[in-house]
């Protein structure tokens, strides 16, 4: 085993680079050492202003999504000695604005989020004091979905977001898709009508990138799928013209 | 300088259910967190929360008395009874609120939130969504709260995502404000609020084998202490049994609910050997777990001799580990190379939550006008001197609300903040050091400094405690808050964007106030109670330690006092499970 890791960080500050540039650091080895760890070894001994995002470092907050050795992965859950045996290369996610080194500003992919109304909207009023009630079987329908952490890898690394930044995306998609097939919400409609638009739901190209790199191995695509079905039976079945016409 | 009538510094559950609770109370909140909302530490609890919702066949004698009292049992009668009367009381109401703003809880057969056994509680109440209930809740509170932020006019309802808050603005005896750096652009601003709340989180971060994420590090426990505001009980540190060998990444307490086996070396289930153990077995309360966990370590009988021990799930089988525990599965996998449906998981004691903490009223009011606090920063008391799993969950929803409300009202009454030199005295203050941080570019090392904190901390003040190695601790963190005077700024220069550097070192300045007052209020409490447990003074002493220990600073160190515990219902007894 190596002793010493190379790492490649994509570095630039707004207020003193022109443009972006790869600065080197040497990290030593330790057993076990993920991404995150040698990211925090430089930042507390070399280079102090190195900047990335953590908080929860086990998997679960959705902070440090980037792009490591040529896909992308969380730094906390990637070990080291996983993705290259003497060189890392890092870069920050893709499709959005680098605020600074490893730290993109997400305004945009926190938008996509706000827009799809991302909140129970229940079709009737709760009972003073008592829950809606919901099936096991019911409840099942949203194993997975709820999941997501909103780290925003399946949505910076899809080609399509590439060639339309407006694109809604799957993530944004996958939470409206987790309120449609919620048992307990009724806007199915309104929220159908709000991602049945030019930058909407039909534009995935079913690539899959969204599956391949979802670090909680959830399934996007076909949650996409799952409402470009329903957008189609609501059509066949009230007749409708869909959306915007 | 901006204005809100609230402002709340923390976006995890206690600080969104604030915000909620003064939004609906018309009162225009901003909300401050050095993170996005959904990285809050809130998420990576897993296992659930408590309340007596009688869902669960064995659970429908339950009341929110009997919930009072498995709490301040627990708690080893350090809790203040009425206010843990208030938490539990208020318990069903709030976690079904969860549910109708859409939290999609784990159900029953009859479509009815679904609650599972958890150590120290005599009925199964913890409502859980497998094991992935804090993220699930604090997503559906973010939720809620985006709903009420776009619904908004006029910013009634302001989110400051990344907003790094350093240092509180006093005006006359009064909190009217604070001033923090817009991390994204390296600005400082100054908040002029007629209430403050902090909502911080935890400081498990001073300890070096803890399951608390990178940002528990009590920085928001040090500013008020530094303004005035005393911290109480922090000699108080959960030690959860089971984390995961190497990383210290949590395993749900409701692996053991499930079923789970702690096991030995030889396979054995040692719980049965130890008399305080022995009837609750592995769903026994946290410290007493915890503790029998170190001493079949010590005695050796460690897997392979080593410092873990077996959590065995094997025998739940491959369909419940799924059903039940499907984030266990996929941390034991990405972090340990385990997998618990077909091998035993490795397992350690570690710091897992911060008892003590700011003090405050059962209201969430402290000792300074103006300034509140509610979740994991504050100690008011109702986990007293061990808290009980899905507690925590709980104190944060309900007296997030309860908080919000006394906000409300306080603003209400006390009127508007005035403008005055206070604010821009605040802003030259903490320009100043800023500077001082980031010119000195020479002087002690940063890691060192936090290493042998989080070191001494483990080594020193962990399950086990006694005098020498508390003194000891005493005097190194005492050295280490010396060094910091002069600590060095890694590297040089750089912009004041997302400049990382100066956080880690405001952090680090914390966390040493922090530990500096868990020591010393463990090294003066004479006596073994919950979580605090000394070698030298074994049993519990009623007659002279039943009491809060308050912290106030005092040229540079805690200066020790002593408050009341409000007692109730309950007389103080053995703690038998």
């Amino acid at each position: 085993m190596r002793k010493e890791y190379t790492f490649k960080i994509l570095r630039y500050d707004p207020e003193k680079d022109r443009k972006p540039h790869y600065q080197s650091f040497r990290v030593p080895y330790q057993e076990g050492m993920t991404i995150l760890d040698g990211l925090f070894y430089i930042q507390y001994n070399l280079d102090g202003t190195l900047a990335f995002r953590n908080a929860c470092r086990a998997g679960v907050c959705g902070s440090c999504s980037m792009h490591i050795n040529g896909r992308y992965r969380l730094a906390c859950e990637t070990q080291v000695s996983h993705v290259s045996r003497g060189s890392v290369v890092l870069r920050p996610m893709a499709n959005l604005p680098i605020a600074k080194d490893l730290i993109t500003d997400m305004t945009k992919f926190w938008d996509k989020y706000r827009y799809i109304q991302p909140w129970l909207i229940a079709g009737k009023p709760a009972q003073e004091n008592a829950e809606y009630t919901q099936s096991p079987d019911e409840r099942a329908n949203l194993d997975l979905i709820i999941d997501c952490t909103l780290c925003g890898i399946c949505t910076q690394s899809c080609t399509v977001t590439a060639t339309d930044e407006e694109y809604l995306g799957p993530a944004a998609l996958l939470k409206a898709e987790r309120f449609i097939a919620d048992s307990r919400d009724s806007a199915d409609f309104e929220r159908l009508d709000l991602i049945d638009t030019e930058h909407g739901l039909w534009k995935c190209h079913t690539i899959y990138n969204c599956q391949l790199l979802c670090p909680k191995k959830i399934n996007p695509t076909g949650s996409i799928k799952s409402l470009q079905r329903r957008m189609v039976h609501r059509y066949l079945a009230y007749n409708e013209p869909s959306g915007r016409d | 300088m901006k204005y809100h009538q609230a402002i709340i510094i923390g976006a995890g559950l206690a600080g969104l259910r604030a915000a909620v609770e003064l939004n609906q109370n018309n009162i225009k909140v901003a909300v401050l967190s050095r993170v996005h909302p959904v990285r809050s530490h809130s998420l990576a609890a897993q296992g659930g929360i408590n309340a007596a919702l009688g869902n669960h066949p064995r659970g429908k004698a339950d009341s929110p008395e009997k919930h009072a009292f498995d709490t301040v049992k627990g708690s080893d009668y350090l809790a203040d009874q009425p206010a843990a009367l208030k938490m539990t009381q208020e318990a069903p109401l709030r976690i079904r609120e969860m549910e109708n703003w859409g939290c999609p809880f784990s159900r029953t057969h009859e479509g009815l939130i679904a609650q599972r056994p958890f150590g120290g509680a005599g009925y199964p109440r913890t409502a859980y969504a497998t094991d992935k209930t804090g993220h699930v809740l604090l997503h559906t509170l973010y939720e809620k709260a985006v709903q009420l932020e776009q619904a908004s006019e006029r910013e009634n309802f302001v989110f400051y995502d990344e907003y790094f808050v350093i240092d509180l603005v006093i005006d006359e005896g009064r909190c009217v404000g604070v001033v923090a750096t817009e991390m994204a652009s390296g600005k400082l601003e100054v908040f002029r609020a007629d209430a403050v709340m902090f909502a911080t989180g935890g400081a498990g971060k001073m300890y070096a084998n803890t399951t608390n994420a990178l940002i528990s590090t009590g920085l928001g426990m040090a500013i008020p202490y530094r303004n005035g505001v005393p911290l109480k009980d922090m000699e108080f540190v959960q030690f959860h049994p089971t984390t995961l060998y190497g990383s210290n990444i949590l395993m749900t307490e409701g692996c053991r609910g499930e079923g789970g086996f702690l096991t030995n070396d030889q396979g054995e289930r040692f719980l049965a050997n130890y008399p305080d153990s022995a009837v609750a077995m592995e769903v026994s309360p946290r410290d007493i777990t915890s503790r029998n966990m170190a001493k079949e370590m010590l005695a050796g009988r460690g897997i392979g001799g080593k410092n873990y021990l077996h959590l065995d799930l094997t025998h739940l089988g491959e369909k419940k580990i799924m059903a039940r525990l499907p984030g266990i599965r996929d941390i034991a996998m990405n972090f340990a190379g385990v997998d618990p449906i077909t091998e035993p998981l490795p397992v350690q004691p570690g710091q897992h939550y911060t008892m003590g903490g700011i003090s405050t009223d059962e209201n969430c009011a402290t000792v300074l006008p103006g300034f509140y606090a509610a979740g994991e920063c504050t100690c008011i008391s109702v986990h007293g001197a061990n808290r009980l799993g899905g507690n925590s969950l709980l104190e944060t929803i309900v007296f997030g609300a309860i908080g919000g409300r006394a906000m409300a009202e306080y603003i209400t009454t006390a009127g508007a903040a005035k403008k005055s030199k206070a604010f821009e005295e605040a802003e030259a203050r903490v320009e100043k050091e800023l500077s001082e941080m980031e010119g000195r570019t020479e002087g002690e090392s940063f890691a060192e400094i936090k290493e042998t904190m989080e070191n001494t901390m483990t080594e020193k003040v962990f399950i086990f405690r006694d005098e020498e190695q508390l003194s000891e601790a005493l005097s190194t963190i005492q050295k280490l808050k010396e060094r910091f005077k002069q600590v060095a700024f890694p590297g040089s220069g750089g912009s004041r964007i997302f400049n990382f550097g100066l956080y880690n070192i405001m952090d680090l300045g914390g966390n040493l106030d922090a530990a500096e007052c868990t020591v010393a209020g463990a090294l003066n409490r004479t006596e073994s109670r919950g979580s605090h447990f000394r070698n030298d003074y074994p049993k519990r002493d009623d007659a002279n330690w039943l009491k809060h220990t308050l912290c106030y600073l005092e040229d540079e160190h805690p200066r020790i006092e002593y408050g009341e515990v409000t007692m109730g219902l309950w007389e103080p007894k053995e703690r038998k499970y």
